[in-house]
């Protein structure tokens, strides 16, 4: 068994930006150069995302011509095995997506491959895989082996492996996809509605609350405070789901990327990996945060372990008197 | 009718702790347990189908874990839950997810649910795994993520929303018995009573076997699982730097910060 197989993840027609960050894990797990990196395309429509997957490192695109029109956990664990079987690569690559978490955990168990997810950094030393993983909410790294499996799945965390430079020439093959009946439909997507007109993509400036603001009636502070300060306010999951402040403010994997942010105040978040998610692209990240141990202090530049309501205080304080 | 939600007594760690000697985790000692974030929300969604059916419902909480689980248990209890099943032996201990499926799987053949809800994942190790492998070990249709659900218990399909990358919607259809995993926000979970909390110290949690589930020892635990872990270290982290001092002395260094770095207008 060797190779590596790539499965690429689009959805309503796009190539989603993950697909290519596998490609580069899987160029780096390369052992001898007849290890081939190979990345499926899964689709009804398979043809025109050949392009964008057509990069730097690739050996070979794989189109699987499948009837669901969007992402189906049956089809992509059908497909994947089938795949699997014939091309018997001994290592299989899958995005730590929403989609991902619908089929990976479902194929490995099925055919007991070794299997790890959220992984962030993988290698082989001599024919030894090992992955990387968080444990206790990302407090520790967890190292792991599988021992006895020929086949091993990761489901890699998006944006740590940089999508490949350069276009390639990967030879273009068909696939048949396996005979199969899916026990779920698609009907359709339904865009965020927005709870209010901010873009929080747009925003340079944020203020974004947590679950350390405690209660509803304390939004009013921050909400005061960010238009004191110039600031567009923001927030993590919980203030969302709570429905303190509207889903369309939510920064994370499931809300909005912050992308045009230069500097993003954090007040009273511990810092999740989903909420982390959304901020990637902050210039200058500064954490208030009661508690020292909390893990937005590790990827802030700046941090202030404080009562978050006594600096905001002290901040709107000095502002107003201009100091 | 009846609704089986599996749930997990996470681990968080305290502000310090040892690595066990052995180099593959964190000292017991070191640990405080509590019911997983998710599955509070995976029970809740069980106890607002139960309520709002028009035929009797029975929600059935079970976890895989050691004695201390039960208080994880009393919480489902005490929050509506019919009852509560434990599994435990030696041998599951140091399984991976796929180790924990098969025994949630044993339980539901025994259980026969019409639903079988999951928590997205754990606060603790965040696989998002458990409850889809234990569909695909269950051979049912399964769906991650869902965010809102239309389902009457007994209906052949259901209609959910599952919450994508940047908070795009994908609404579906799934033919039931099916496993779905809960996200958070999909319901606000209710407060369990101080006398729904009495009354649920003395209700009984069911303690099942490996040998009652029919699953060997040499299934669970690290024989059993895809796969085993190395070691477990603390990462090098990059650290902020800390803005030390008074409150004032904090606030007028953040002021300056954001004058130098957003460019605001003062």
């Amino acid at each position: 068994m060797s190779g590596v197989l790539v499965i690429a993840e689009h959805r309503r027609g796009e190539l989603r930006p993950v697909s290519l960050e596998l490609v580069s894990a899987a160029q780096a797990a390369r052992r001898a150069p007849a290890d081939t990196v190979s990345v499926a395309l899964i689709a009804e429509s398979p043809e025109p995302l050949v392009p964008a997957v057509s990069v730097a490192g690739v050996d070979e695109v794989i189109a699987v011509k499948v009837a669901a029109q969007e992402f189906d956990p049956d089809t992509f664990e059908a497909v994947t095995r089938a795949l699997i079987e014939a091309r018997k690569p001994s290592l299989v690559l899958v995005p730590h997506s929403i989609d991902g978490f619908s089929y990976a955990a479902a194929l490995a168990a099925r055919n007991r491959y070794g299997f790890a997810s959220d992984v962030f950094r993988f290698e082989y030393q001599q024919d030894l895989l090992l992955a990387t993983r968080g444990g206790y909410g990302q407090k520790v790294n967890v190292e792991l082996d599988f021992p006895g499996k020929p086949v091993v799945l990761l489901a890699l965390r998006a944006s740590v492996f940089k999508p490949p430079e350069g276009a390639g020439t990967p030879r273009l093959s068909s696939f048949a996809a396996p005979a199969l009946h899916s026990r779920l439909q698609s009907r359709e997507f339904i865009e965020l509605s927005a709870g209010d007109d901010v873009d929080m993509t747009a925003a340079e400036f944020i203020l974004a609350i947590g679950r350390g603001i405690g209660e509803e009636a304390n939004v009013a502070q921050f909400r005061e405070l960010a238009e004191t300060i110039g600031a567009t306010l923001g927030c993590s999951r919980p203030i969302a789901d709570a429905g303190w402040l509207p889903k369309s403010r939510q920064i994370g994997q499931s809300g909005k990327t912050a992308s045009a942010c230069k500097l993003y105040l954090a007040m009273g978040i511990s810092g999740a990996i989903q909420h982390l998610a959304g901020m990637k692209h902050v210039s200058t990240i500064v954490a208030v945060n009661a508690d020292s141990g909390a893990s937005i202090f590790s990827v802030s530049r700046y941090g202030i372990v404080a009562d978050i309501f006594e600096i905001a205080e002290a901040l709107r304080g000095q502002w107003e008197r201009g100091q | 009718m009846k609704l089986l939600v599996a749930v997990k007594q996470v681990a968080a760690l305290e502000e310090d702790f040892e690595i066990r000697a052995d180099g593959r985790d964190v000292e017991p000692e070191f640990l405080v347990h509590d019911l997983n974030e998710w599955d509070d929300y995976s029970l809740e969604e069980a106890m607002r189908i139960k309520e709002a059916a028009s035929v009797p419902v029975e929600v059935v909480a079970v976890c895989i874990g050691p004695e201390q689980a039960d208080e994880s248990l009393r919480k489902c209890l005490a929050k509506g839950a019919d009852r509560a099943i434990r599994v435990w032996d030696e041998a599951i201990a140091g399984s991976d997810p796929f180790a924990i499926a098969q025994l949630i799987a044993a339980v539901a053949r025994r259980e026969l649910p019409d639903m079988l809800f999951a928590g997205v994942q754990s606060s603790d190790h965040a696989f998002a795994s458990t409850g889809i492998a234990t569909a695909a070990l269950l051979d049912w249709p399964h769906a991650a993520v869902v965010t809102q659900l239309s389902y009457s218990p007994g209906a052949r399909s259901a209609v959910f929303r599952r919450e994508l990358e940047g908070g795009l919607l994908h609404e579906m259809q799934i033919d039931c018995p099916a496993v779905l995993t809960i996200q958070l926000g999909i319901n606000t979970p209710r407060y369990a009573s101080l006398r729904s909390i009495k009354q649920a110290a003395a209700k009984p949690i069911e303690l099942l076997s490996l040998a009652q589930l029919a699953v060997p020892a040499s299934a669970v635990g690290e024989p059993g699982s895809l796969s085993r872990v190395r070691r477990m270290y603390v990462p090098e982290r990059g650290r902020a730097q800390m803005i030390e001092g008074g409150v004032e002395q904090q606030a007028a260094r953040l002021l300056q910060l954001i004058r130098e770095l957003a460019g605001a207008r003062t």
